[in-house]
Formats: structure tokens, C-alpha cells, sequence
């Protein structure tokens, strides 16, 4: 867990990426549960979030 | 005749266009070569999706000849807190959710078994094979009949076994079943898929692993939990999510089945934006629901390819 933070701090692209992945399925799981109403409609900005990292971090050094 | 196939090229070539090639870097030669296929991928892909972009912003409508406006996020605004839209969603993650569960569970059942080597293996591998090979169009059509009520197979094969009256349920028209018939035309149709993906995986542990194992008197439930499973999961995890970005988008097979219906218990997102796109023409709202759509896809194949990657690292 703290090479997990260590490596946020360092802009490390394993963790970084891990964090985009984490918000992407998040963003996922908001979009299609059937529980509340309000996760639905902030699931497009967190995948949009989680994607956009993505494609950023993946660029960081290993 | 010791002629190279690249000095016969240039004897063919006409003067005139050797005269032009000559003065060229191979630079330039490469972009000559690599600029159609970008001009292309520019043309059909990346310029649809700007423009796409640009008209989710709008409340344009591709049927009407009138001025359009520009009416920023309220067309995003409106997808994310319309209810409907939400059990489309909902519909699509029912779908996604059992035809996975089923397909990786049967998928990697039947990869174990083909794996074990006995007579017949490769008949049977292909004859499982068969159903990915069928267009999604057919397997639509012929699953219909099969669902049939009076003259159908899987009704009375269910009746036989269960003593129902085939005729007294329809999996096709009726509000409870219609969304496990297309999770069971699914699955019997891309199991085949995971099972592959699986055997790729069985094949790729090497028997020295388990003859080490053996050696340690491990047991085979021992052996295929901390040998067989680990080592398989990479494949297993491509497989579900090549299977989940697939069935996000879920199409034909399920217009054919059931067009969406009863009422809309099996209307997925797919056909959802395609009736809003090219029924009831709001093209601009359609366009921000793709997007939407897309970039839940887009980012679902950016953790696609993450696990390639890791897979490929093996």
C-alpha cells in the first residue's frame, strides 16, 4: 500500500494507471447498477475522468 | 539469372516515374506509402467522431432542414437523469453480466476437458467451434424457431424434462424469460470463443510445473487451484473482457431474437440509440449518447489492452 502512494507521489506509471483502471470500472459499475439514480448520472464523468487519465498516465516512466 | 525481383520492378518501371522516385528520401517514399491508409482512417473514423462530438452539443436533427442551435451539455444532461435511459442500462448490464458468468464458467469447463488428451479431441474442438463460425443474423433467425411455443424445440425439450406443457410458456414474449433468452442464444453461441482463449492458456503451463508438483505430493485439487487457475487467469480475464466489449455492444443477434421486446425488457443501449438516432431522428441527443457509449467502451479496452500487455509479459 505504501509503494501504491510512493509511487503516486513519484508520478510511477503502475500506480497511476492502476488508479485510472480503478475509476474506469467504477465509472462502469455506476452506469449500469440498478440501485441508485444519482451514481448514474455522475458515472459518464467518472469514466470520462477515469479514460482521459488513462491515456495520460500511460505515457509517465515506469 | 541472378536477376533480384527489385531489379525486374525497376526494368517495368516507366521512366517517367522513375525519374520522379529517384529524387525521393526513403521518408518521403514511407509517408507515400502509409499516407492513403492515414488519409482513410482520418476520413472514416477520427472525422465522424469529431463531428459527433461536435453535434451532441446541438439539437440538430438529420431530418429536418432548419437551423441548428447549440444548446451545450443539456442533451448529456438529459441522457444521464432519464430513467429510461437507466434501465436501457440496466437491460445491457443483465446481459453482460450472465452471458459472461455463463460463458467463462462453461468456457473454462470445456477447455479443461478438451485439454485432457483422449480420442477425438480434435473432432470435438471443432464441432464446440461450430457455433462462432454462424453469422449472428442466423443464429437469430434459427434460435426463433427453436423458441417457437407449438412447434419449438427448446420448449419441449424443457417440457420433457420439467412435465410443463411446452406450449404454456414463451421465452421470446414474456416479460420474466425474454431477458435469459438472449443471455442463453449468447452464450451458446461465444462459449466456443472463451473456451479457446482458455485452451490457449492450458496449453501455454508447461507439464514440468506439474511433475514438480507431483514429485511434492500435491494433490490434483491442490494442483488446480494454485497451478492451473493462476496461471490461466491472464487469458481467462482477455477473454472477459474481449466478451464484455463485445456484448456492450450487442446488436444483431438480439434485433433478431427479440427486436427489443416485450415492451423494452431486452431493448439494449445499442438498439436504444439506434431507435433514437434513426426513428425518432433527435440526432444531436443520439450523438451524445454514443459518446457516452464510446467512451465507456474506450475505457474498458484501455484496461483491454493493459491486460494484453501484461498477458504478452508472460
Amino acid at each position: 500500500m505504501t509503494n501504491f502512494f510512493t509511487g503516486l507521489m513519484r508520478l510511477k506509471r503502475g500506480p497511476w494507471e492502476m488508479l485510472a483502471t480503478i475509476l474506469i470500472g467504477l465509472g462502469v459499475f455506476m452506469l449500469m447498477q440498478p440501485f441508485v439514480l444519482w451514481a448514474y448520472t455522475y458515472s459518464f464523468i467518472t469514466t470520462l475522468v477515469g479514460t482521459v487519465m488513462f491515456i495520460i498516465v500511460s505515457h509517465f516512466k515506469d | 539469372m541472378s536477376e533480384t525481383p527489385a531489379a525486374r520492378a525497376a526494368a517495368v518501371t516507366p521512366p517517367s516515374v522513375a525519374r520522379k522516385i529517384r529524387g525521393l528520401s526513403d521518408r518521403a517514399i514511407a509517408w507515400i506509402f502509409v499516407g492513403p491508409t492515414i488519409f482513410l482512417l482520418l476520413a472514416i473514423n477520427i472525422f465522424p467522431l469529431m463531428w459527433t462530438i461536435r453535434l451532441s452539443f446541438t439539437d440538430f436533427k438529420a431530418n429536418r432542414n432548419r437551423e441548428v442551435e447549440w444548446i451545450g451539455l443539456r442533451n448529456y444532461q438529459r441522457i444521464l437523469t432519464d430513467s429510461d435511459i437507466w434501465l436501457n442500462m440496466q437491460a445491457t448490464a443483465h446481459f453482460l453480466f450472465w452471458t459472461i458468468f455463463f460463458q467463462v464458467v462453461i468456457g473454462f469447463t470445456l477447455a479443461y476437458l478438451i485439454n485432457k488428451k483422449f480420442k477425438g479431441n480434435d473432432l470435438w474442438t471443432t464441432i464446440i467451434v461450430l457455433p462462432m463460425m454462424l453469422s449472428p443474423a442466423v443464429v437469430g433467425n434459427f434460435w426463433k424457431f427453436l423458441y417457437q411455443p407449438q412447434i419449438g424445440l427448446f420448449n419441449y425439450v424443457i417440457g420433457f424434462f420439467t412435465g410443463k406443457d411446452p406450449s404454456s410458456f414463451e421465452m421470446l414474449g414474456q416479460v420474466n424469460l425474454a431477458p435469459w433468452s438472449i443471455v442463453i442464444v449468447d452464450t451458446w453461441m461465444w462459449t466456443p470463443f472463451v473456451m479457446l482463449i482458455c485452451l490457449a492458456g492450458l496449453r501455454s503451463i508447461p507439464d514440468y510445473i506439474y511433475e514438480a508438483a507431483e514429485v511434492d505430493r500435491a494433490s490434483k485439487l491442490r494442483q488446480f487451484f494454485t497451478i492451473t487457475v493462476p496461471m490461466v487467469l491472464p487469458f481467462l480475464m482477455l477473454a472477459v473482457l474481449f466478451r464484455g466489449i463485445e456484448n456492450f455492444k450487442m446488436f444483431d443477434l438480439v434485433v433478431q431474437l427479440t427486436g427489443g421486446g416485450p415492451g423494452s425488457t431486452t431493448e439494449l443501449t445499442s438498439i436504444n440509440l439506434k431507435r433514437e438516432a434513426f426513428e425518432k431522428w433527435r440526432t444531436g441527443y443520439a450523438s451524445a449518447y454514443a459518446i457516452i457509449l464510446f467512451v465507456t467502451v474506450f475505457g474498458l479496452a484501455s484496461i483491454y489492452v493493459k491486460a494484453l500487455n501484461k498477458v504478452k509479459e508472460r
